[in-house]
């Protein structure tokens, strides 16, 4: 359903400050639900598309590897969601740079929606990985610092998905959770060096964008196809997201405004 | 001028900079307990005392595996190599299926007093490349490649190698 301004809800007068002026443009929360809203059934239908072709694609048509056999199918799940779970986990940081320097009200909202879901692709990323290790290493789980990182990472997640939602006064949540976001984000380069840094049983990068992959070709395709449909979904999830949250606020503040005014009547 | 914002953005970007720099500094101070296994180089520099239990990390050198079955349980001897340095290791006990010559390894345990590594456990350390079966008997037969003496040449001279259909 398209999103249509009501007749009392003017768009806010966009503050033109020297300093990100555009910035204001983007992130006004009216506009954000005239484009993305329409966008939604699009996004979702695309990303569903994109991620049963690359999962259908992987599993039943690409050729097993010579060495582990069919569960290395696995990787079409497991490295979409460990790629999504780092990406939204940097979305988090940049959402939580702009709520605490700049208050952005929509970068706010963005940071509390991120969470729950980029948890939830850390946790695929982690039981998918656990589930092939037990065959193919030996173990479910090892204390390397690829795994224990990603774990760091999943916590980060959770823990920012529990402090954003823990204070009474939203203005604190957001702060108190966004340097939390920030402080988390060193985490990120920890997960991706950490193969090479340290000496791991996870194995070292397969994909590399500087030179040759070290994949089949008819292996590589599907997991492009797999990681852009991980890409979409993940987008496409936490703008829903949004987009029921600005709504609820919406709701929450006209009901508010409804209240005020019966009292007002009812005292005059 | 100095703005709210410009002021948060500094002390954001001050932070950043503190908070990183000293998540650095700890991890160069950890760096040798956040690796999660030693090479056979680092094994023999340190020569860890006999019994005390470390990780060992490796490729297992090719023709040096041996297996003995004592009743039910089979022991294995084989050397771990990084090219440089060997150890020996045994190990008692059922290995995980990526187990082979050539084939990247971590095994748990400790010296014994003969120098030999006793591995109360041997995981498998899976290599990043992926090819079909077909691509990795290619590389076989023309003599580019032999799993036993460790990891698949560049991944340029393989990766769109045309194959048999099907696969």
């Amino acid at each position: 359903m398209p999103y249509e301004r009501g007749m009392n809800e003017e768009v806010l007068p966009v503050m033109r400050s020297k300093s990100g002026g555009w910035l204001h443009y983007l992130a006004n929360p009216a506009r954000f639900m005239r484009v993305a809203v329409p966008a939604l059934p699009w996004l979702t239908v695309v990303s569903v598309l994109l991620c049963a072709v690359g999962i259908v694609w992987g599993y039943q048509f690409a050729p097993a590897d010579w060495e582990q056999g069919d569960a290395a199918r696995i990787m079409y799940v497991h490295v979409p969601a460990a790629w999504v779970a780092m990406a939204g986990y940097a979305a988090l940081a940049v959402c939580s740079l702009f709520s605490i320097v700049w208050r952005h009200p929509l970068a706010d909202i963005a940071a509390e929606e991120i969470g729950p879901v980029g948890a939830g692709f850390t946790a695929v990323c982690l039981v998918s990985g656990s589930l092939w290790g037990k065959p193919m290493w030996g173990a479910y789980w090892v204390w390397d610092a690829r795994l224990t990182s990603v774990l760091i990472l999943f916590f980060l997640y959770l823990g920012h998905v529990a402090l954003i939602r823990a204070f009474d006064n939203k203005a604190h949540a957001y702060r108190a959770a966004a340097i939390l976001a920030l402080a988390g984000a060193v985490n990120l380069p920890i997960i991706v060096f950490s193969v090479q840094w340290w000496n791991t049983l996870h194995q070292g990068n397969t994909i590399s964008l500087s030179g040759g992959s070290k994949i089949y070709v008819t292996m590589l395709y599907p997991l492009l196809i797999s990681t852009l449909g991980f890409y979409l979904a993940f987008i496409t999830m936490v703008v829903a997201r949004v987009a029921a949250a600005i709504n609820e606020r919406k709701l929450a503040a006209a009901l508010l405004a409804a209240a005020l005014h019966a009292a007002e009547e009812e005292r005059t | 001028m100095r703005t709210p914002k410009k002021r948060r953005l500094y002390l954001v970007l001050l932070g950043s900079l503190c908070f990183g720099a000293a998540v650095a500094l700890t991890l160069a101070a950890f760096s040798s307990t956040l690796t999660y296994f030693l090479s056979p180089r680092q094994v023999e520099a340190q020569s860890p005392p006999v019994g005390q239990s470390f990780r060992l990390g490796g490729i297992v050198e090719a023709g040096s595996v041996h297996t003995t079955v004592a009743g039910e349980t089979p022991t294995t001897h084989f050397d771990i190599t990084d090219g440089r340095a060997a150890v020996p290791v045994s190990f008692t006990g059922v290995l995980p299926d990526l187990f082979r010559e050539g084939q990247g390894v971590v095994a748990i345990g400790a010296m014994a007093p003969d120098r030999t590594f006793a591995a109360d456990e041997v995981l498998a350390k899976h290599g990043a490349a992926y090819m079909p079966k077909d691509v990795e008997e290619e590389l076989r037969k023309s003599g580019k490649w032999n799993p036993k003496y460790g990891p698949p040449p560049s991944a340029a001279s393989w990766n769109d190698l045309p194959v048999k259909a099907g696969s």
